[in-house]
């Protein structure tokens, strides 16, 4: 297996400023190109600062991170035209129409504008967004209809791998499947790699080929699902969960603050 | 040939973002643009009025070139310094900095859809003083203002650049500080008055504002404060240190500001600050 992303062990670590507290510490894993890796955890267990690391908008105060081959920050200018990265928040200009928004990330990205704009619209159209609702204004949409518009707008660029960071969190279950099944169809046909972090152990278990749990910034123990349940010796992926990090996934040092 | 043109291309269609999305939101706050160019052309008309009332022409020219020449750079200072503030608020900041566009291309995205919005503020300005005063412009040197114009604009670019990452620091403090160091170059640089009516102790605070040249050379090409006879608009020659000091200003403060930008960002990027908060 081609390995696209990689983080070594004692040295990806980022410490907040004025508490001096560590964010993230001691974290290593691999992803292998086309795969779905999933990080669990609560809230302040470090998912986001790790996403954000990634993404080239956090420099780690240590450590190494490599992304398909490239070491950041050095070569964050290369990563940045092969990531999407959808937040837990649709982050868009809310008065701009959905188009508006999608426009402005095409050119962004150097995109031809009409191209970009199909392929946006395509993808929302199977995510179930109406044709009809493309020039509405963002902030007249749903949160779903928005992570949805977040989720275009990160795969309009065709990217080799997806940053996802809670991406189905506070959707309604019909757009949280919505979601799901487009990631599903979207590795299977294009090969994406997927780094999806989650507090949804069903979303984790159905999505992910392996699952790392994260806690404290630290993470505790990843494999499959069935190899996480039988390291722990339990029934359930929560079961487990609880088991080897000690807390529950509603935990967490301060909800939000990732 | 294709990665030439793609090297042409690329950099074009990512400064043609900002431009695109700074037109996109102009015209879903259209109400608001209109209300501060009312304001603006209101303003303009009362200063220049004073003038009028005390029926000296040079008064009135003097304040009028106040008025115009601050309704500009302001505009396209304030622009490009909040530039990062408004991004801030509506919580994008990680997604423009995320993408793969050089911060020159950027920050002169933004930067040029705050020059061709100011330059438009200012002929509605102009238009609209027209209505209220008689203004002879036929005597003017306005090639040579319009040449004051853009070389003043790289040195306010260069001011802008600096002060839109104070934002980074802190959104509330970092927009407030934009607005006092906005109020300090209103003060120093001679807008609406002789420097030499200001303290003693804060005269050579105007030697340090680009605006203090530009206003200086407008006047000198509108013919101001040339004599007694009727105002005729000196050549372009006669504002030649102006041009020159505007020009380094300009050499000088663009390259800094973008400078101090990447330095903040890469500090922002260590400590966590571009997150979004409020």
């Amino acid at each position: 297996m081609k390995k696209v992303f990689r983080k070594r062990k004692r040295q990806g670590a980022f410490k907040y400023g004025v508490n001096e507290q560590w964010a993230v510490k001691d974290v290593s894993f691999e992803v292998a190109q086309g795969e779905t890796y999933g990080l669990l955890g609560p809230n302040g267990s470090g998912k986001s600062t790790l996403i954000r690391i990634l993404s080239t908008l956090l420099i780690p105060d240590h450590g190494e991170v490599r992304l398909m081959g490239h070491k950041l920050p050095d070569e964050e200018r290369t990563v940045r035209w092969k990531i999407g990265r959808v937040s837990v928040d649709a982050a868009f200009y809310k008065r701009l129409s959905a188009r508006e928004n999608l426009l402005y990330s095409a050119y962004l990205y150097g995109l031809e504008p009409k191209r970009a704009e199909k392929r946006a619209f395509d993808i929302l159209e199977r995510l179930g967004i109406e044709s009809r609702r493309f020039s509405d204004p963002l902030e007249e949409m749903s949160r779903g209809m928005q992570q949805k518009v977040s989720i275009a707008r990160a795969l309009m660029i065709n990217p080799p791998m997806l940053l996802l960071d809670e991406p189905t969190t506070g959707l309604d279950p019909k757009s949280r499947r919505d979601v799901q099944r487009f990631l599903e169809e979207l590795r299977a046909e294009e090969g994406t790699t997927i780094l999806l972090t989650t507090h949804d152990m069903n979303e984790a278990e159905h999505l992910c080929a392996r699952i790392g749990f994260l806690a404290h910034g630290r993470l505790i123990a990843e494999g499959t699902a069935e190899e996480l349940r039988q390291q722990a010796q339990s029934v359930t992926l929560e079961d487990a969960f609880i088991k080897m990090t000690g807390e529950s996934l509603t935990d967490g040092a301060e909800g939000g603050k990732e | 040939m294709i990665a030439e043109r793609r090297q042409i291309i690329t950099p074009a269609r990512q400064m043609m973002a900002f431009v695109f999305r700074d037109f996109s939101l102009t015209k879903r706050y259209f109400g608001w643009v209109v209300v501060f160019t009312f304001y603006a052309m209101v303003n303009s008309a009362t200063i220049a009025l004073i003038g009028v009332a005390a029926k000296d022409e040079q008064l009135t020219l003097t304040l009028i070139v106040g008025v115009l020449l601050w309704s500009f750079l302001s505009v396209l200072f304030n622009e490009i310094a909040s530039s990062v503030a408004y991004e801030r608020w509506e919580g994008t900041l990680e997604y423009t900095f995320m993408a793969p566009v050089s911060r020159l291309i950027h920050l002169f995205g933004v930067s040029l859809f705050a020059a061709i919005y100011s330059i438009i503020r200012l002929a509605i300005v102009i238009s609209a003083l027209a209505v209220f005063i008689k203004l002879d412009l036929s005597r003017a040197n306005l090639f040579g203002i319009l040449v004051v114009l853009l070389v003043s604009s790289f040195a306010f670019i260069g001011l802008g650049l600096m002060a839109a990452v104070l934002p980074v620091f802190s959104p509330e403090r970092g927009a407030e500080a934009t607005n006092i160091f906005q109020g300090c170059l209103l003060l120093v640089s001679g807008v609406y008055y002789p420097l030499d009516v200001l303290p003693s102790w804060l005269q050579p605070f105007a030697k340090l504002s680009p605006a203090t040249y530009s206003l200086s050379a407008c006047r000198k090409l509108m013919g101001i404060g040339l004599g007694q006879g009727p105002l005729v608009g000196a050549p372009i020659s006669a504002v030649a240190s102006e041009l020159l000091t505007l020009t380094l200003m300009g050499v000088v403060m663009v390259p800094v500001g973008l400078w101090v930008f990447g330095h903040v960002e890469r500090w922002a990027k260590k400590t966590g600050k571009l997150k979004r908060t409020g």
